[in-house]
């Protein structure tokens, strides 16, 4: 067992000890087990899986943020991070289109549309969808 | 003395200023525990953050390389100055001025800049002679993400590019309900974290996915917007409190006051019948004469 603690701007997400943990690396996800070597990471838009102590797989989509391990601790710092269970598709996919559309009009000519934000827009929402869609 | 109408006109007009001022000071106080949570809230993100930033310093060796950290002969200063949209904050914004001022007077060797948080800080600086570069306001207390996320482009945008070699934070830090500092914070280039403080012997055995330059890369946008949101959320909890306070001290004085003024009326009212008994008494003496 080690901890886990799930750190958002907003406030501390989730914070016990848990049994297994699996991330979104940005190479790839990758898992933590107790004992792990000290590690610092980035992570991408993607799910986070972790076993808590009663056994029990809870699942997350995160959109973003660091990981580091030392110590047996676990940090994870979130841009957002949500419960699958909590996930508000309607709004996901609402997202997803919109971004989608602005996508289409920076193709077609349209300069005040800064690409790279609607770019990583359109992959969180994609991401929420997919973990959604997993659960479900 | 003033007349019953005209004292009695000044206590319903206090007395209604008085329900202003106490009902201004319960909606302070409720936004002030909203802004407070918020400050708590944030502060672990911080915290951890300033950790890892430590860690990875340490993990690298110390080979930092981020535009970031850069420090080069300053030339050019940029100064934040966070203040209130609004009035009625006490000495709120007046402190943060009075101290904006000074340091402009002791800095005004370098060239300088100014980006103004809050209208109040507008007000007194567009009549001056410094450049004011950016401007953000109706906030309404309110921390608004994208906002600041929008402040921390423009500024991380400057400096990298240049145009500024130094930027400072100016806003007020919240201690408690009734205590808050006003204060500097160096903003870029940030200091180069500590990496003799930590002894920890893994420190060095650090794994970075896929290396530490490329962590720095994506962390640091992220730290330099949480610095400056935590700036933001305690001077807007600092702003709430100050209301609150000065509110307090409002309603307490127009108690005073009504407390006087009744004083008066009954004094006017007494001396009114004093006079018009005096009256009738000369008026029947008169008649029996």
């Amino acid at each position: 067992m080690f901890r886990l603690s799930i750190v958002t701007p907003e406030k501390v997400f989730y914070e016990a000890d848990i049994k297994s943990l699996v991330v979104p690396g940005t190479e790839g996800y990758l898992g933590v087990l107790s004992n792990h070597a000290p590690l610092i990471t980035a992570l991408k838009p993607g799910r986070i899986e972790f076993r808590d102590a009663n056994d029990k797989v809870n699942i997350m989509a995160v959109s973003g943020g660091f990981l580091e391990v030392s110590n047996n601790i676990a940090t994870i710092l979130a841009d957002a991070v949500e419960l699958a269970d909590e996930i508000d598709i309607e709004r996901a996919q609402q997202a997803y289109e919109r971004e989608k559309k602005r996508l289409v009009s920076a193709g077609s000519g349209e300069t005040d549309i800064d690409l790279p934000s609607v770019r990583a827009a359109l992959e969180r929402a994609k991401n929420r969808i997919r973990v959604y869609k997993e659960t479900h | 003395m003033a007349t019953l109408r005209e004292v009695k006109k000044r206590i319903k007009s206090v007395k209604s200023t008085r329900r202003i001022t106490s009902a201004m000071e319960m909606v302070a106080a409720a936004k002030l525990r909203r802004a407070q949570q918020r400050v708590e809230q944030a502060r672990p993100y911080a915290e951890k953050m300033d950790e890892m930033l430590k860690h990875l310093a340490a993990g690298s060796q110390g080979e930092i390389s981020h535009p970031y950290f850069e420090e080069r002969e300053i030339k050019k200063k940029l100064l934040v100055v966070i203040t209130s949209d609004r009035g009625l904050y006490g000495s709120y914004n007046s402190n943060i001025i009075r101290h904006a001022t000074i340091w402009l007077d002791e800095n005004k060797d370098f060239g300088m800049e100014l980006v103004l948080v809050g209208k109040k800080g507008n007000d007194f600086f567009k009549r001056r002679p410094y450049p004011i570069v950016g401007y953000y306001h109706d906030w309404g207390g309110v921390l608004d993400y994208s906002k600041a996320k929008d402040i921390v482009q423009f500024l991380t945008n400057r400096f990298v590019q240049k145009d500024v070699d130094e930027i400072t934070l100016l806003y007020t830090r919240f201690l408690s309900m009734v205590k808050y500092r006003v204060t500097f914070e160096k903003y870029l280039p940030i200091p180069r974290p500590e990496t003799a403080v930590d002894t920890e012997e893994t420190m060095s055995d650090y794994i970075f996915e896929p290396n530490a330059e490329q962590i720095y890369a994506s962390l640091m946008p992220g730290y330099a917007t949480t610095k400056l949101v935590t700036a933001l959320a305690e001077s807007f909890a600092s702003e709430h409190g100050s209301r609150m306070i000065a509110m307090n001290a409002a309603t307490k004085n127009a108690g005073e006051m009504i407390d006087n003024l009744t004083l008066d009326y009954n004094k006017a009212r007494q001396a009114q019948i004093t006079k018009e008994l005096l009256e009738v008494v000369a008026g029947a003496e008169a008649l029996k004469g």
